[in-house]
């Protein structure tokens, strides 16, 4: 982009809010997987590396099969099989889960770049976007509205997930579970199960979400796709409170952020980029600060939740 | 946090076992220490073959490969060895706050800050005595490092930030920072391929130790893991500190000052790491560029948890992933690996490491507290 154009400074809103909508997408999945697995009571900070290794296998897999969505799916089962190894080896008594995650998250990165090598150099098929600026003649308002499939499915996942926790026997087992493992115990539910299955539904929507940046935005593959959007995504379910909408819109702010130097390199500033890069870590360590608390742990937090023990 | 070793309190007398010698339960005790994570380093190997196997490459002349890059000549040697000079420091970075029960993951961050603290002070010195260039450059990596942890730890004790997400957040904002000062304010003009800050100059350079190729930080890296066994082994401070490791809320009521410790400990874990920064400026790269954000800190994390956060077992664990982190590039032109292939081992060294918590105190012939059970 050249020129700053017709609508001027308005460009840095607009892009910022089509910029949003593009980038908060790995965000919304990632954090609403996560907060599946976090109401469970268990965190699972391998979500970066389920991210990184479902952008190469989406990508991977459309480049094989010549069909986006078949990708999207592949990255949907391989990010499951991320989060039952996951879920399997923290069912043992005494393993870590915060540690645990932080291994899958190297190996994860580490099997993403070890097969993704061949990756690197072709062209795989896209997602479809749907305009939903037609109506607009602006070029940057078409492109600000230029909408995937994937943050509608985001924004209605948010919606059911909310429903789900409170009227499903599915949600109520999943809450009983996260609260108190003894008091689930005591109602016939195993708690390692559920968590088992909690942290591979995160797991395989933190695939979808990796499927996204490699096939959609960024939009290809290569070993520096994600700077920790998976982990970032796990501050922010914190942030939401544990609450699916909370973390539509917390992923909102964060991919407004995220767009930040983008919106501002596009009309023509172009100082500071490496800080306007770094905007929503910033972000994420000020939302951190400002939500925790010393003295008591966090509202709406699961009660088995070892982060906020 | 539940990573307590079963040594966290060795201060506690243990219950005489029935019908059996104390010295054989005590030998048991250390055996216990020293057989499971072994035999989780063999398991992990044995994984990573089965994983060569599948892909048809030959898991033999891989460990061929890392031993003639990490050990099989003196080249290899000093090579092996000046990869594991930083990591010893990054090592301890997560092995210190480790003891108070704290998992922080941003060593990387600490050590680029290190290292750009280190090289901006050298240039305004240019002229002065060695000593004192290094001693300032030495001191800056410290205190940059330190005050970039001892922020996590400080979040950590006054605001209850999570301190394992906090501190990889802060390592993403360091590195972010030293990009943008090599690109801008601090950049030599002259560095045009890649940006960096002015060579703190030929003079300032750390020397090799004589006979060598290793540079002194290696002896400053192996110096740092005694001290630090000294301060958590022999000290009324680690003793403390282990203490508010097992339990917060009993440390509190013995009176233990829990935030002084948490910060202390933050601050030091963060200025090993900004040392390991600061010698790599002044002992490899020569100035401070891109380069240092390498990786070392997300190694030390490895090193930490496979030495089970004993400062005295970094020492030769930092060693053995220094030697495979050095054959790394002998990998790719050997056997047509990615180098990507040697995180992958780590990753999975990683979670065997980590499962093996799992048998602490379940193995009966290790644990002397079942074997009086099982006598009538």
């Amino acid at each position: 982009m050249s020129a700053p154009s017709a609508i001027g400074l308005w460009g840095v809103p607009l892009a910022m809010i089509g910029g949003a909508v593009r980038v908060s997408t790995p965000y919304i999945f990632v954090a609403l997987g996560e907060t599946i697995t976090e109401r469970s009571g268990r965190i699972n900070l391998g979500q970066e590396g389920t991210l990184v290794f479902g952008a190469m296998i989406g990508y991977g897999v459309a480049i094989m099969t010549g069909s986006a969505w078949l990708g999207v799916a592949a990255a949907c089962v391989c990010g499951g099989g991320f989060g039952l190894f996951h879920g399997w080896i923290c069912s043992y008594p005494k393993v870590n889960d915060i540690a645990i995650g932080i291994a899958m998250m190297q190996l994860g990165v580490g099997l993403a770049i070890f097969f993704g090598k061949p990756f690197i150099q072709p062209a795989a098929p896209h997602l479809p976007a749907i305009p939903l600026g037609w109506w607009s003649a602006v070029p940057q308002i078409r492109v600000a509205l230029d909408v995937n499939a994937l943050f509608i499915l985001g924004l209605a996942l948010a919606l059911f997930l909310n429903w789900a926790f409170r009227n499903t026997r599915y949600g109520l087992m999943l809450r009983v579970v996260g609260d108190s493992a003894d008091a689930a115990r005591a109602i016939g539910l195993n708690p390692d199960r559920l968590r088992l299955y909690a942290t591979a539904i995160g797991g395989a929507m933190a695939g979808i979400g990796g499927a996204y940046l490699s096939l959609y935005y960024p939009g290809s593959w290569n070993e520096g796709i994600s700077s920790g959007q998976g982990l970032m995504a796990v501050a922010l379910v914190i942030f939401a409170r544990w609450n699916p909408l909370g973390c539509f819109f917390a992923a909102l702010l964060f991919g407004g952020a995220g767009a930040l130097g983008a919106a501002l390199q596009s009309v023509g500033v172009t100082q500071g980029y490496y800080l306007f890069y770094a905007a929503p870590y910033v972000l994420t360590l000020i939302i951190m600060i400002a939500t925790s608390s010393r003295s008591h742990s966090l509202i709406g937090a699961p009660g088995e939740l070892s982060i906020t023990k | 946090m539940t990573n307590a070793s079963p040594d966290t309190l060795t201060g506690m007398p243990r219950v005489e076992v029935a019908g059996r010698p104390e010295a054989l339960a005590k030998w048991a005790r250390h055996a216990e220490a020293l057989v499971i994570p072994g035999g989780a380093l063999l398991a992990g190997l044995a994984v990573f073959s089965v994983f060569l196997q599948v892909l048809g490459k030959s898991p033999l002349a891989f460990f061929q490969a890392i031993y003639l890059g990490g050990l099989g000549s003196a080249f290899s040697l000093d090579n092996a060895l000046t990869h594991a000079s930083p990591l010893l420091l990054t090592a301890l970075c997560v092995a210190l706050p480790a003891r108070l029960g704290l998992v922080i993951i941003g060593g990387e961050g600490a050590l680029v800050l290190g290292g750009l603290a280190a090289a901006s002070v050298a240039l305004p010195l240019q002229g002065q005595p060695y000593l004192i260039v290094l001693c300032a450059m030495a001191a800056a990596g410290v205190l940059a490092g330190g005050l970039w942890i001892g922020m996590v730890g400080a979040l950590r004790y006054y605001r209850g930030v999570n301190e394992t997400i906090a501190s990889l957040l802060m390592a993403y904002i360091g590195i972010a920072l030293m990009n943008q000062l090599i690109e801008g304010p601090l950049r030599d003009p002259a560095s045009l391929n890649k940006p960096s800050t002015y060579p703190i100059g030929q003079a300032y350079r750390i020397a090799s130790i004589p006979g060598t190729q290793v540079h002194w930080g290696l002896v400053v890296g192996i110096l740092a893991c005694l001290c630090s066994w000294v301060l958590m082994e022999r000290t009324t401070w680690g003793f403390a500190a282990r203490v508010a490791g097992g339990n917060v809320r009993a440390a509190q009521i013995q009176g233990l000052p829990v935030g002084k410790l948490i910060m202390a400990f933050t601050f030091i874990a963060g200025a090993c790491a900004g040392l390991a920064g600061m010698i790599e400026v002044a002992a490899v790269q020569g100035n401070a560029n891109a380069s240092l954000a390498s990786g070392y800190g997300y190694t030390g994390i490895l090193v930490a948890f496979l030495a089970r956060q004993n400062p005295l077992a970094i020492i030769p664990v930092a060693f053995m992933l220094g030697a495979i982190d050095a054959s790394g590039s002998l990998l790719q032109r050997h056997m047509g690996l990615p180098d990507a292939t040697v995180e992958v081992l780590q990753g999975i060294l990683f979670i065997t490491i980590l499962f093996s918590d799992t048998f602490y105190g379940r193995i009966k012939w290790l644990n002397p507290d079942l074997w009086a059970r099982a006598q009538p």
